[in-house]
């Protein structure tokens, strides 16, 4: 259901900008309008939510601390993933960024007749999410080539590296393949775990389907759809450098396959894909584990918040404390006749 | 002891439906309501409870002080208690990141879904982390972004209503805020933060318990969390230096209170003083101090290392902290020593100085038997005894009689905060594996950073809700019984005073036959002290091996 209503508005959005792009004026808005708006959104908003993560306080210094600490000089400590340092906190976030670490030790439960609970490696998801950003972040680079001229050297290497193992005309990206194979497993994987799929908001099905239509999109144009590469390097070559010029040969599908990204970029500063900024951001993992060696501030810290004072403790029990032998500030005023009931607790005053 | 039978609960776990057992749920998450019924929930705060601890702390930060039940449909809840809520939720996203960033970049992935032992044990779908966190995430939604406000339940976004109150009110205390799901989320989402902020909000309008309430506030006004007066307390400690003298024939003479001038101050969850198995591991703590000539000084003032403020709001926890570092500056002490307790160090290790400190009165600790300086407790001045009883052994400075513990076959439970909010996973195995021959660790999934929680931490040990604690706890359990059928284990031990109590009733429950204990027990037990005369039993008078019958 809820899969359905992501595909449906994904659909939807591809019969917008092929209907769109087919009535007047409708190719300068889906190829030139949109695109712009929907790139200064993306920077526009992109930025200010960092910016906004950023600038709310660290009150506490929280890392999970997955490893041993540095503690006595003969006990080894796992720096990478329990740092005390800036440079460990630095590998640490290498390892999260570059090679999703924490996912790397996902493990996978079962509970057995006993009862018996089972635990097993379970890397399919770190795999598959690994394939999918990078084949995801060589695509993006690859293109580049549209949109440069001179073409960078790096983006030469990167097609032929891509493209090493020459099959076919025009030859094929393994980038393609295993970008279009890893999405598709992780909507399958959504689909098919329960507990996954119970988990799962439209909004999660929404930029799988969204950037599986782009996928899709793309790889017919490269080796499915005849479309006129020339005028579309044209076109993205004039966006940079400011003067687009839509030629008419450029047809349907590249409108649609340039309107899913559009809509991408706009929706991307407003939804879950700011994981891309907030991984950068997480207390758990970028602060080092040193909040015993060195003081740690919390700039609303409330000094006015004071404990119970020690006065106040022992004037509700000072006679039972001398009683006991317990070494008193104040000794006892002698006693009257009848006892006193200790206080009943404390008066807003005192905090 | 919980009201389900074990053997009905060993079928019930891993055949009743559930999302563990393979079941599929037929309606959304969004649309099943919390139901209480009895052995589901923890009993409110009592009024006068919440009165004192309101009256002690700036602003409105515990609600309205009244009588309310938990299964009534009317909560006497403030009238404008939605406005409370979400300006609770605003005020705290402008003074944490992590709430910030935890809200905003999950992307449901599930790696979480199966880490929390309360899902493990349940499978129940609100149970998962992600899912937990849901629970907030959605409100926070509707309330605070434009996606969620625009788009709503196709963002995943809802509003606030009673029925999602109570769903709060359900699922964060079914969190121990363990931090295991944390470990395995690529963002690091911890949702031990999420639940703290979840709590908060739930104290503004009154909403709370009174297993965590009542300690706390016996803890602010006696010092620890039993309520025990000064005296009382002094006494319960000093009897068991009979007990002491009973096993090993000699009085000790070092054991003091409140006294000005001691070189260390020593804290400890209070309940080592007066509850089992907790006091073995203080008998193990006085004979060690004995044993090197320590120049320390308990409090009856700060007589509690445990922090339950910490499972109630920020307020709370930096005020019952902060005796520790009063009472250091009042006695003239050099630095502080820390017992065996979970919570207590992670408030120790990672709020503390920031909180409460500088402690600058302190001195940097020094052990004064081998002379280390302990550089990773240069600012807060606080040293764990596992930390400090590993250098002295490292030093050779203990006579130690590893046969003594010849009894046990041990095996170290690595309670949640000191594993993953302060990795402290060495010291302790240092220790025990020199003061026992007979050690065996739980399998890898289920020690260190990957530890599995007693299932009734953040003031969920309380016996209402037993039925609950003994699912929370199977993982453990099942850790546990894996090494007692395969290796023998007969003693569980650890480094938290909770564990102590709440590892003793799931091992009743699921494992009869093997018992709890503190490390400091066994370092008790094996240390041989001069003067002593032979001993035939270790500190809770069992016989020791070969000295049966």
């Amino acid at each position: 259901m809820k899969v359905l209503q992501a595909l449906g508005i994904v659909l939807a959005l591809m019969l917008l900008a092929y209907v769109g792009a087919a009535v007047p004026g409708g190719r300068t808005l889906f190829g030139v309008v949109l695109p712009y708006l929907g790139f200064a959104v993306f920077i526009i908003f992109f930025i200010a939510k960092v910016m906004d993560w950023a600038r709310s306080p660290v009150p506490f210094r929280i890392p999970t601390t997955a490893g041993q600490a540095n503690s006595l000089p003969w006990i080894k400590q796992n720096k990478l993933d329990c740092p005390s340092t800036t440079s460990g906190v630095i590998g640490r976030m290498l390892l999260e960024v570059f090679l999703f670490r924490s996912l790397f030790k996902n493990t996978r439960a079962e509970i057995h007749e006993g009862p018996k609970l089972a635990y097993g490696s379970s890397k399919f998801l770190w795999l598959f999410g690994l394939l999918f950003h990078y084949s995801f972040l060589t695509i993006v680079l690859r293109h580049l080539r549209l949109f440069t001229d001179p073409v960078p050297g790096f983006v030469h290497i990167l097609e032929f590296a891509d493209g090493f193992m020459q099959v076919g005309a025009p030859v094929l990206y393994q980038t393609d393949i295993v970008f279009l194979g890893a999405l598709t497993f992780l909507l399958l994987r959504r689909l098919l775990l329960p507990n996954i799929r119970y988990i799962s908001l439209p909004a999660d099905y929404f930029p799988l389907l969204l950037i599986l239509g782009i996928g899709i999109t793309g790889v017919l144009m490269r080796y499915v759809v005849r479309v006129d590469v020339i005028s579309i390097k044209m076109l993205a070559n004039g966006l940079v450098t400011g003067k687009p010029f839509v030629a008419d040969t450029i047809s349907g599908i590249f409108f649609i396959h340039m309107f899913l990204i559009t809509v991408l970029l706009t929706y991307f500063p407003f939804s879950k894909l700011m994981h891309m900024g907030g991984v950068f951001l997480s207390p758990t993992r970028n602060l080092a584990n040193n909040s015993r060696m060195v003081r740690h501030v919390n700039p609303w810290n409330d000094p006015s918040i004071k404990p119970h004072s020690y006065a106040g403790y022992e004037d509700e029990f000072r006679e039972f404390m001398v009683d006991a032998g317990l070494p008193v500030e104040k000794e006892p005023e002698p006693k009257p006749a009848e006892e006193e009931a200790p206080a009943e607790g404390e008066t807003k005053s005192e905090s | 002891m919980a009201d389900t039978k074990v053997e009905q609960m060993s079928i019930s776990v891993a055949k009743d439906p559930s999302l563990m057992t393979g079941a599929i749920p037929t309606q959304d998450w969004m649309d099943v309501p919390a139901v209480f019924k009895p052995g589901n929930y923890c009993y409110p705060g009592k009024k006068d409870i919440v009165e004192y601890l309101d009256k002690n702390l700036p602003g409105k930060l515990f609600g309205e002080p009244r009588e309310w039940k938990v299964e009534d449909d009317d909560w006497k809840l403030p009238e404008n208690w939605k406005e409370i809520i979400i300006q609770g939720m605003k005020d705290r996203l402008d003074k944490f990141r992590s709430f910030k960033v935890f809200m905003d970049c999950c992307v449901r992935c599930g790696a979480c879904a199966d880490k929390c032992h309360f899902f493990l044990g349940t499978g129940d779908p609100k149970n998962m982390p992600v899912l937990r966190a849901e629970l907030l995430r959605s409100v926070y939604r509707n309330e605070f972004t434009k996606a969620g406000k625009i788009l709503g339940r196709l963002a995943g976004s809802r509003e606030m209503t009673f029925g999602v109150l109570k769903e709060w009110f359900m699922y964060f205390y079914q969190c121990t805020e363990c931090r295991r799901c944390s470990v395995f989320c690529p963002y690091g989402i911890d949702t031990a933060e999420i639940t703290m902020m979840a709590r908060e909000l739930l104290h503004l309008v009154g909403v709370n318990t009174n297993w965590i309430l009542e300690p706390a506030s016996n803890s602010n006004r006696t010092g620890n969390h039993l309520g025990l007066q000064p005296h009382t307390f002094a006494q319960n400690a000093e009897f068991l230096l009979d007990d002491i003298e009973e096993v090993t024939g000699l009085k000790l003479n070092s054991l003091s209170f409140n006294r000005k001038g001691a070189e260390v101050l020593f804290i400890i969850p209070s309940a080592d003083v007066f509850a089992e198995p907790g006091i073995y591991t203080f008998m193990g703590y006085l004979l060690l101090f004995d044993h090197i000539g320590l120049d320390y000084t308990i409090s009856t003032y700060a007589s509690e290392g445990g922090n339950f403020g910490s499972f109630t709001n920020n307020e709370l926890m930096k005020k019952l902290n902060g005796k520790m570092y009063a009472e250091a500056k009042r006695l003239g002490v050099k630095w502080i020593l820390g017992g065996e307790c979970g919570h207590m160090w992670r408030v120790i290790h990672q709020y503390m100085d920031t909180m409460n400190g500088p402690a600058d009165f302190l001195e940097v600790p020094k052990s004064p038997i081998t002379g280390t300086v302990f550089e990773n407790a240069a600012s807060s001045k606080m040293v764990h005894i596992s930390e400090f009883t590993a250098d002295l052994i490292k030093h050779n400075k203990l006579k130690l009689d590893k046969s003594r513990n010849d009894h046990r076959i041990v095996t170290f439970h690595d309670s949640c905060n000191p594993a993953r909010g302060m990795g402290l996973l060495e010291e302790p195995r240092y220790v025990i594996e020199n003061v026992c021959n007979n050690y065996h660790e739980m399998p890898e999934n289920t020690i260190r950073e990957q530890t599995f929680c007693c299932g009734s931490g953040t003031g969920l040990n309380t016996g209402e809700i037993m039925d609950l604690r003994m699912r929370g706890g199977l993982p453990r359990a099942n850790a546990v019984k894996h090494v007692h059928d395969k290796h023998g284990v007969n003693m569980l031990s650890c480094v938290c005073a909770i564990d102590r109590a709440t590892l003793t009733a799931l091992m009743e429950y699921w494992n009869p036959g093997v018992e709890v204990c503190g490390v400091s027990e066994l370092v008790g037990n094996a240390l041989v002290m001069d003067g002593e005369k032979e001993r035939d039993s270790g500190l809770r008078f069992e016989p020791l091996a070969g000295m049966e019958g």
